[in-house]
């Protein structure tokens, strides 16, 4: 058994992971190490269980197997009250935003401070601004979520996710369905409020030009364990057969373009099924 | 014939399921329900958007039915020379029964359906799981307010039911058939006993909108989360919900007047 990590080590650690759903190995004996203060991307083919990570880590999945420690606290083992305390001080974005459709882009952003703390409306006010500005969407404040583009709607859940000046913030899938100019203001403000706000982010994507870009390092996940780790640069120069396939995008290789069945000839040619 | 005895197995099984999983969704509500006291206004806007937002339909049905029911008590009545004797009937009928019943079905089909598509819609896009991860607890936020404004919000109704029920009987056989004013609400003040029968109907309304209103949050909770698994569950809340309310009239009519 592991001992649990301290402050300077890292922020996330995974050890020998195992879960599943019905039936369906999601994970099978995975291990990795999120740093503190950086920006990590967990890359992998669509269903390899990248926002089951996230779940995992954020509390809201139990693993079947294996520990999962955020700050040196293990995640599954809390208190529904020391649960809550630690995702205060988690950020999560969701791939569709979502924000809360019955309150304006303003109460959004105020949501979790009114939630959490007593702060007068003044200062609640100036914060949510605060917020908003670092976006870009401080004209915005008035809007109805409905009426918010997908980019939009992803960069005031990501004002309303730094909301509480969290230590740690999850991305799912930041760059699904975005033009090239969104996708460029998404990239810039996840690397920007990485920065100026010092925390820990962690990605999960399949966009390999933007992860690239963006993080400091780069775990591939495929068939429920850790392919690949590295520094971008590292990965993309000593990549095995299976990260050099993701990462170049080709249709066929050791990832098969085939769902794995009975052969084509049989398919075609078969008996006649019994019943 | 093997596969239809273990088809029937796995439906049982799954029907078991789902209820142990109300069950035990209906006690976490119940345990968070001190924030009903100490946030009022969560609930109070839910009472709204259940409650008031269904009054039109509650006053509008309620009339009619006193109507139709003024009607035909009426022509039945007066047969025997007893056409006084018609608010008793109108009052009796719609506070014993089909003030509560009535309602509920009407309550299930308009608040109940709305309540499990916003909830279902919530979950689909995430929003519920989002509240999660803000450490905000929707059991306290969503589910509980809701919970208690449907369950406060239909014995109140029911009792408009009936009121406005009684009402329509008036208007139909005092106005229109002559019955003398003064007669009717006599019998109907001789003939309804307070713990008989307002009392038990209320107790039915209770005993109504506690169910409806799970049912509804439930279903919402629990919907797939996809579009086709919304529309399912809206159509489940109107339906379970339904039958559960006039299974549940029979067993309590049953339970009140059975021994009587």
């Amino acid at each position: 058994m592991a001992e649990p990590p301290v402050a300077d080590s890292p922020h996330i650690v995974i050890e020998n992971l195992c879960f599943r759903r019905g039936r369906k190995v999601i994970f099978d004996d995975l291990s990795m190490r999120i740093p503190r203060g950086q920006v990590t991307t967990v890359m992998g083919p669509s269903g390899s269980g990248k926002t089951t990570l996230l779940r995992l880590i954020g509390g809201q999945l139990r693993p079947d197997n294996g520990r999962i420690w955020v700050d040196g606290q293990e995640v599954a083992r809390l208190s529904t009250r020391r649960l809550y305390a630690l995702r205060k001080r988690m950020g999560m974005l969701f791939q569709s935003g979502a924000l809360l459709t019955d309150l304006s882009v303003f109460e959004n952003v105020a949501f979790p401070l009114r939630e959490h703390t007593n702060l007068p409306e003044d200062v609640l006010q100036t914060l949510v601004l605060l917020k908003l500005e670092a976006v870009g969407l401080r004209a915005a404040r008035d809007l109805d979520p409905a009426s918010l583009s997908g980019g939009m709607a992803r960069r005031v859940a990501l004002a309303r996710a730094i909301a509480l000046d969290p230590d740690l913030i999850m991305y799912d899938e930041p760059f699904t369905g975005l033009d090239p100019i969104t996708m460029g203001q998404i990239v810039s403000l996840i690397r920007r409020t990485n920065q100026s706000l010092g925390l820990t982010s962690v990605l999960v994507s399949h966009d390999v030009a933007e992860a690239m870009a963006i993080s400091d390092q780069v775990v591939l996940i495929a068939g429920g364990q850790v392919v690949d780790a590295g520094a971008p640069d590292e990965l993309k120069a000593r990549a095995s057969d299976w990260s050099a396939q993701f990462l170049q995008g080709r249709p066929d290789g050791p990832v098969p373009f085939h769902y794995p069945g009975a052969s084509y000839r049989d398919d075609l040619l078969g008996q006649r099924r019994d019943d | 014939m093997i596969d239809a005895i273990t088809g029937l197995g796995r439906s049982a099984l799954n029907a078991l399921e789902v209820f142990g999983r109300a069950f035990v969704f209906l006690l976490r509500v119940l345990a968070s329900l001190d924030v009903v006291l100490r946030r009022f206004g969560l609930t109070l806007f839910q009472i709204y958007s259940v409650g008031v937002r269904s009054l039109l339909i509650i006053v509008v049905s309620g009339l009619f039915v006193g109507m139709v029911l003024g009607y035909q008590g009426y022509i039945t009545l007066v047969n025997f020379g007893a056409a006084e004797a018609l608010g008793g009937v109108v009052a009796l009928s719609l506070v014993r029964e089909l003030g509560p019943v009535v309602t509920a079905l009407l309550f299930a089909g308009r608040a109940g359906s709305a309540l499990t598509a916003e909830l279902g819609l919530m979950k689909t896009t995430e929003q519920l799981s989002a509240m999660e991860m803000m450490a905000v607890n929707p059991y306290r936020r969503i589910f509980a307010p809701r919970f208690v404004a449907g369950f406060l919000s239909m014995p109140l109704l029911a009792a408009i039911f009936s009121a406005v029920g009684v009402m329509g009987g008036y208007l139909v056989g005092v106005g229109l058939l002559g019955v003398d004013s003064g007669a009717y609400f006599s019998q109907m003040q001789a003939v309804t006993d307070w713990n008989e029968d307002v009392l038990s109907g209320v107790i039915k309304s209770i005993v109504f909108g506690f169910v409806v209103t799970w049912i509804a949050v439930f279903q919402g909770f629990n919907a797939q989360p996809t579009s086709e698994g919304i529309s399912r569950a809206t159509t489940q809340t109107v339906v379970v919900s339904s039958l559960a309310v006039l299974g549940l009239d029979f067993i309590l009519t049953g339970l009140m007047f059975g021994a009587g």
